[in-house]
Parts: C-alpha cells; structure tokens; sequence
C-alpha cells in the first residue's frame, strides 16, 4: 500500500499545481519539465526556478524530445546537485538515468523523481507536421479506457515496464477513468511524502498495480511479442541484418540520442576506425565491390555489444533515424537475450552492479571449456 | 565440406600464457595450422568485443582468444573480463541469427605447447567443416 494523494484538478492542472507548490514554498530549488516554447511550435525540457516560468509547462504531453536522463546525467557529471530539483521524468528516462549514475556519470543525490505510469509517447516527426497537438484528446480517452495507443514510439507500445519503480512521485494515468477532474498521486517513498507534505488535497492509502495495471502489462506484452515476431530478425541471419541496416546512411543519430551510449568521443567516430585507403584496396581484392561508406553492420552489432546490456528501451533511435530502420526493437531484442544471460535488469535498481564491472570465477565457466 | 576451403582464423593470445604455449610449441616442434594467424595482446582482457567483431567483418573465419588459466592471470581478472565479453558477443551473435560457434575461447598455460597445437587443429578443422564466414564475401556491410 502507499499514501494516495488526491488532487481535485484534471492530471495536467494536478501535476502542475505539484510542481507550483514545490516551487513556491521553497521545497525544490528548481523543476525540470517539459515546456512549450516559440507558442507551441517547440516543446523541450527545461529547468524552470521561478514559479511563473511554470505558465507554459506541459509536463504531461506525450511527447519525448530527448532522453531526459542524459539530460539529468549531464547536470551531476562533476558534482552532485548542492539544492533538491524536482524532475517529471517517464520511466524509461529513469531508468536510463539510474544505469548511467551506475556507471559514475551523474548522481541521483537531490533529485526528487516525478513520474507517472506512462501511456507512451508519440513520434517526433507529429510535432514536426502539426498532427500530435490533434491526437492528445484521443491520447487521453485511450488512457482512461486502458487502451494501447496504437500510433505511439513503437518502443512504446510494447513497452512493459512503464511502472516507475524509482520515482518517489507517482501520478497515476494508466486506467483512471476521471483523470479530467481527479488527479491521483502516489507518494512511494518517505522523500515524496516529505516533500508533497502540506498540499491541498486528500490523503488516501491505494495499491498502485490496480487491474487496469495489469490488462494493460497484459496487452503490452502481446505487442511486443507481436513486434518482435514482425522484425523477425533472429530467423534470417545475415540477410535480416543487411536487409535492416543495409539502409543506414552512417549519420550516428542513434548512437547521439542514445542514453546509454555517454562516450564523449565514440570508438566508430575515433581515430583508429578511420577507414584507410589500403583497408578498401584488401577489401575490394576479396568482394570486388564495396559499399560506401564501408562498417555499417560492424557499427551497430559494435553499439550492440556496448549497450545491449543496459538498453533500457526507450526508443530515441528509432525516432530519429532519418531512414526508418526499427533499430530499437532489434536493440531490445537483442538486449533482452544479453539482459537474461547475465540475470541482470538494467534501470531497475541503482545498487545492483552493472556486469561489467564485477568479474568471478565461478561465472560462465561453460565457455573456457570449449 | 569444401576441400579446397582454407580458413582465415585469428588466434588472439595474451602475452603470458597464451604466447608461452605457442613458445613452447615451438621448442617441442610441434606444427600448428600456417592458416592460424597469431595475434598478441598484453592480455586478453585487454581485448575490446569491437575488435573481435571487426576480426569477423575484416575476413576472418574464425576467432580463438586464449588466455591464462583461471586463477593464473597475471592482472589477476583480466580473462574473466574477457570471458564474460565473448559470452555477450555470443549472446549477442546468438540472437540475430547468427553462428556464435565460430568464436572459441580457451586457456593454454605457458607449458600447454601440445594444447595450443590441439586447439588450432580442432578449430581449424571445426571452422573447415562448417565452412566459410558468410559475412566476408559481402560486398554491402
């Protein structure tokens, strides 16, 4: 059971109001939130210290313009926060954040985490051609009718962990039929109680995983089982992964919107993997042809190697490939088998150690014997 | 299996044990295939997963990294690093289709002559029975 808190405003208006209060009554130093800029033609994260600057905050819109852990990472990468800073954050973001401060690039000290459970987020290109400000009232009626939103990220709609297990602030959406006019908020943790403490509004107790939790667990899981069969990529061997990535046109946009990839400089982008002109003469010796530019495939099972472990899934490098190639459903896949293979659940919790920094003897022992 | 198939296989070892057993290999006379190239790294867990990735887009057949014993390393951990590394690449490989058999991963000691030729020999003649890296020959990677 945690404490409920119930705010008679609609989600968006609740949230807010949250957000105001922890502002004006000197609880957080500051809010990172989305907000609209330019009069809604851009939308983006923004660190917001006075109480006024919250008029355009839109910290529920499903849409996702970065990785806000990445975000979060770079604002603690030299020193933890002096001052608490409230953060809407969706789960994904979370648990990107969590395995980046694993590995020693940010600190979870004074940040305290709003999330909510997420219903996804629509593509970045709706924000581009005008169409996501005409999907949000069929994006809400979805959401109180525990629908899967069927032109959500596609990481999105087989998405199954959108439950934020790390937020001390939980707004529910998922399932609330009157999420107009009612604004339910878990206070998970001792931090969130301390900080919502004074707030207009009824105190409660509710379980947070209700049955619509799990119709929509339910439905989720079945997309991304129906996603995974589609992308079909572990039957075809080779052709899949020239049929998929033969198309990339090398930008590294995804590796750049990755959480999880922090390098500031990238091994594919670094001196020793510049092409020499005498690597494509012993290459054209061998195939006759070459394509240009040349390691596409060895660039992304590369970038598997690197982050299929702590792939969190949310979804940024399908968005913004310019050729449409479904990298994060091969990316989840694949980090899901790697993610089984060494029981480990990234995101999940900050004190399990990511795998690759602890090594023992007694692990994997069947392959030294081969 | 193709007759005239001469594999390419990279045999990665570190420069303690991996490169003493092929030492004394040597000193023993013992033949090992000329078709496995030798490749020494100060450890195996030195040894990126990209490197051995590119071994395999860069032509080779087959890739074997060998290191100490477990317990011998001399940087005490180094080829449980390496170790869990080849079982992410294999997992990795594994679940896109593709033949995760073709990296080995073995511990010679320094005095493991015989075993160094043995593990050339088993692999060469493993990688001649499945055949050619089907990634080498494509001209659209």
């Amino acid at each position: 059971m945690s404490k409920l808190l119930k705010i008679n405003k609609g989600v968006d208006e609740g949230t807010k109001a949250l957000l105001e209060y922890l502002l004006e009554k000197d609880k957080v130093e500051g809010v990172i939130t989305l907000k609209t800029i330019n009069a809604n033609q851009g939308i983006c994260y923004s660190l917001i210290t006075k109480p006024e600057e919250l008029k355009d905050a839109v910290p529920l819109i499903p849409y996702m313009p970065n990785n806000e852990g990445k975000l979060l990472s770079r604002l603690t990468l030299r020193e933890p926060l002096a001052d608490p800073i409230a953060v809407v954050a969706r789960p994904c973001e979370l648990r990107a954040f969590i395995e980046l401060v694993k590995r020693n690039q940010g600190s979870l000290k004074n940040y305290l985490f709003i999330s909510h459970t997420c219903p996804g987020v629509y593509p970045l290109e709706t924000n581009v051609n005008g169409s996501l400000e005409k999907k949000i009232s069929q994006y809400w009626n979805k959401t109180k009718n525990t629908e899967l939103i069927q032109d959500t990220r596609p990481a999105c709609k087989s998405c199954i962990h959108f439950i934020p297990d790390n937020a001390d602030i939980i707004v529910s959406l998922i399932g609330e039929a009157d999420l107009d006019n009612n604004c339910n908020i878990f206070l998970s943790t001792n931090k969130g109680e301390e900080f919502a403490a004074g707030i207009e509004g009824e105190i409660g107790e509710k379980e947070l995983e209700s049955k619509e939790i799990n119709l929509m667990q339910n439905k989720r899981e079945e997309e991304r089982k129906k996603l995974f069969e589609e992308t079909n990529i572990e039957t075809k061997g080779i052709e899949g992964l020239i049929e998929y990535f033969g198309k990339c046109i090398g930008c590294h946009g995804c590796s750049n919107v990755c959480p999880i990839c922090y390098c500031n400089l990238c091994f594919f982008d670094s001196q020793p993997n510049e092409t020499q002109p005498s690597w494509s003469e012993s290459d054209l010796d061998r195939k006759g042809a070459l394509r240009l530019p040349s390691g596409t495939i060895f660039y992304h099972l590369g970038r598997l190697a690197h982050i299929s472990i702590s792939c969190i899934g949310c979804g940024m490098c399908t968005d913004v490939c310019p050729v449409n190639i479904p990298i994060s459903t091969i990316f989840s896949k694949v980090g899901e088998s790697v993610q089984k293979a060494f029981d480990y659940s990234p995101g999940m919790d900050v004190e399990e150690p990511v795998p690759f920094g602890i090594y023992k003897e007694e692990e994997f022992t069947e392959i030294g014997e081969q | 299996m193709n007759k005239n198939f001469t594999p390419k296989i990279i045999y990665f070892m570190c420069n303690w044990c991996g490169t003493g057993g092929a030492e004394s290999a040597s000193a023993h006379h013992l033949y090992y295939p000329e078709n496995v190239l030798p490749y020494r790294v100060n450890c195996t867990g030195s040894l990126s997963t990209v490197l051995i990735l590119r071994a395999f887009i860069d032509g080779a057949d087959g890739v074997i990294i060998s290191g100490c014993h477990p317990g011998d390393c001399h940087y005490e951990d180094g080829n449980f690093r390496e170790r869990k590394r080849v079982a992410t690449i294999k997992s990795i490989i594994e679940s896109l289709g593709l033949e995760e058999d073709r990296i080995w991963f073995r511990y010679v000691a320094h005095g493991e002559g015989k075993r160094f030729v043995d593990t050339t020999t088993e692999f060469n003649d493993y990688i001649k029975k499945i055949g050619p890296n089907p990634l080498k020959e494509r001209s659209d990677t």
